[in-house]
């Protein structure tokens, strides 16, 4: 059997990846891609909780169901606004757009 | 039980090694390609974790529709950084370091807590449980207001992504 | 267990048997014959496409006025076994400048995607892969990896029209997927299950007469996830060379075409089990080879119907599939099924008949106001269907005429 440490180190491991992936790339979409990375390793934590300590209720499904459903909802407007940006700056390198900065 | 652990450990080294290519490949559309391959792993994990319905669930809305959206992102905006400029920006060394750093703290925190390596895993998880999710997400008692919060949320972002994607034409009036 | 009654158990149990007096635990010889059926039952599916090709070209054939394969072997019954012959032989072409792992990996997606749908259908009261409790969400999941094999054939091949058709495909997938689902929820919903084989014992009477509308729309929408004629834009010739299969030759492009057909069988096949009862039928319980028949024939029924649609309709365009799909399917998908959730919850102390029958009235319903408000809007816009029709029968006439006189 699969210890529960296994699955905390493992998603540990991806939240770090997508930290680095958010921080260090250019592309926007690329960043993007990271936050993917961070909210799947968010999914496997609440699932293996889920699992290990309260398999009888469903609250960590539920939990589950609401982060896909975020994740999805961020994907799609996150996209539409590079690309809205793309359109208008011909750019979607994260540090060009900065026309807000002071 | 032994066979679990064997096939948790080949996904979790095939997810990590995606995830870290997701984030270093300097090509965006091979980045998309390796999220792919992640996101399949967790999915494998989800069935280890005998949640078969998120499994699914994970196919579905992160391969089949999030990925797709992400690939057609990229190849629409593929003129605007070419595959072979610098992909990383000046704080790449720092942010590593910030996320080496993360995973020790994490880790650390993780494995110092007992009922990560003892806690027993109870034997089996109740077959009807798709049922009671779907009622209790119908259940007024239950999590109705969070599902309906969470439809709404999905209407909004349809919503908003349409209008912000949609080609605002110069000289053209807003319809 | 009788070998007349149940052959593919009685079979199973006789290798078991078999292996286990070997020497082998019992638990472990089942562990391998279950792996040696894993393996027998795409090795199956894939030879039985060489009998679907040779059915199809006949059946379009035959339909079109022309006598489809006759030259190689009885009715040109081996014609699909010396393509295959070919395809195997031909060289593998690598064009330049392809981007060579999705290359690569697009056709083995878009066999394997077909081919993962085949672990759920239960083929007979006592054969199915596996009856896992998401059944029905697994199938579109599954659908979901072979329009990632599209994707990565349009975007590895290094080609504007390969890239431009996938575009047009997966736009057409994804949107066509959304009716799909509707649909397919109501048999789910009927059945208070989404394992197969529940569906499938629900069905004393078949779901497509509580929902005829459900089921019309997964019929067409699964037509249109295959990608077929009237909804084959992946391949609009005139407009995109070859779609998004441009830049593959040989096996690879065989293996394009081996899943095309056999997700129209498969999609046939999974219609079936959720509207038209799968093996269920007088004594399939008792003798399960009797429901491999049923499932079997009335498959072939649904699959034909597939076909002559396919050998009779022209090519819709790209805004009329984006049109019928988001301005009729998914709002009539949405309507049959809330419809039904409510007929289902109003409905549950009234006996079968009662509810089937108010079932049928609200589909009925719904029906007609779409059709007031489809026969509105072309008055609005001054489309005369009666005008529309007389000119199609002249232009029929016309071409009749020609094909007589050549």
């Amino acid at each position: 059997m699969i210890p529960l440490s296994w699955y905390l180190v493992l998603s540990a491991a991806l939240v770090c990846i997508g930290v680095f992936g958010v921080i260090s790339r250019r592309n926007a979409i690329a960043m993007l891609l990271g936050v993917e990375l961070i909210l799947n390793a968010v999914n496997i934590n609440l699932l293996a909780f889920w699992r290990y300590m309260d398999v009888i209720h469903v609250t960590g499904q539920v939990f589950t169901i609401m982060v896909i459903t975020a994740a999805a909802a961020e994907v799609a407007v996150g996209l539409a606004i590079f690309i809205a940006v793309y359109r208008n700056k011909r750019t979607i390198a994260a540090e060009d757009v900065a026309d807000l900065k002071g | 039980m032994i066979l679990d652990q064997v096939i948790f450990l080949i996904t979790a080294v095939v997810v990590l090694t995606a995830a870290i290519l997701v984030v270093s490949v300097p090509k965006m559309i091979h980045a998309a390609l390796w999220l792919i391959l992640a996101l399949a792993g967790i999915a494998v994990l989800f069935v280890l974790l005998q949640a078969p319905f998120f499994a699914v669930v994970q196919v579905i809305v992160y391969i089949g529709a999030i990925a797709v959206l992400v690939i057609f992102a990229v190849m629409l905006t593929r003129k605007a950084m070419q595959d072979d400029g610098p992909q990383l920006n000046r704080y790449s060394v720092l942010a590593a370091a910030v996320s080496l750093m993360l995973f020790a703290v994490l880790t650390g925190m993780l494995l110092s807590w007992d009922g990560a390596n003892n806690l027993p895993v109870n034997p089996a998880v109740n077959p009807d449980t798709i049922v009671n999710l779907g009622e209790s997400l119908t259940n007024p008692q239950g999590f109705l207001l969070p599902f309906e919060v969470a439809s709404i949320l999905l209407l909004a972002a349809l919503v908003g992504a349409i209008y912000i994607g949609r080609e605002h034409r110069a000289g053209k009036e807003e319809e | 267990m009788n070998f007349l009654s149940d052959p593919v158990t009685f079979i199973g149990n006789w290798l078991t048997g078999l292996v286990a007096s070997l020497g082998m635990p019992k638990e472990t010889a089942a562990a391998w014959v279950t792996g040696v059926a894993v393996g027998i039952l795409p090795l199956l599916a894939m030879l039985w496409v060489l009998v679907l090709i040779w059915y199809e070209r006949k059946v379009i054939g035959r339909l079109q006025d022309r006598p489809g394969p006759n030259r190689v072997g009885p009715f040109g019954l081996i014609q699909p076994v010396a393509d295959m012959l070919k395809i195997f032989l031909k060289e593998h072409i690598l064009p330049a400048g392809v981007d060579r792992i999705p290359y690569n990996l697009a056709p083995i997606l878009a066999v394997g995607g077909v081919l993962g749908m085949w672990i759920v259908v239960p083929f007979s009261a006592t054969v199915h892969g596996v009856d896992i409790n998401v059944g029905a969400l697994y199938i579109i999941a599954v659908g979901a990896i072979g329009t990632l094999g599209i994707i990565f054939a349009g975007y590895s091949s290094n080609n504007k029209y390969a890239l431009l058709a996938a575009f047009r495909v997966v736009a057409q997938l994804i949107s066509y997927e959304i009716p799909m689902v509707l649909a397919l929820l109501v048999p789910v919903l009927l059945a208070r299950s989404m394992g197969m084989n529940t569906i499938v014992q629900a069905q004393p009477v078949w779901f497509i007469l509580a929902a005829p509308l459900a089921a019309l729309l997964f019929f067409i929408s699964s037509i249109a996830e295959v990608g077929r004629s009237p909804f084959d834009l992946a391949e609009a010739e005139s407009e995109i060379v070859a779609g998004f299969n441009t830049e593959y030759s040989g096996l690879k492009f065989g293996m394009f075409y081996v899943g095309e057909f056999l997700h129209a069988f498969t999609n046939s096949l999974i219609f079936t089990a959720l509207f038209l009862g799968g093996w269920q039928g007088p004594g399939a319980e008792q003798f399960p080879i009797l429901g491999f028949i049923y499932f079997f024939l009335k498959t072939v029924v649904v699959h034909f119907l597939g076909i002559a649609i396919r050998g009779s309709m022209p090519r819709f365009r790209i805004d009329q599939v984006m049109q019928l799909n988001w301005k009729l399917f998914t709002p009539i998908a949405l309507a049959a099924f809330s419809a039904a959730a409510l007929v289902e919850k109003l409905a549950a102390n009234l006996g079968d008949a009662a509810r089937i029958g108010i079932h049928i009235l609200v589909n009925a319903v719904i029906l007609g106001v779409v059709l007031l408000i489809g026969s509105r809007v072309f008055k609005a816009r001054g489309i005369r269907l009666d005008a529309l029709a007389e000119r199609n029968r002249a232009a029929v006439k016309l071409s009749m005429e020609k094909s007589h006189d050549s």
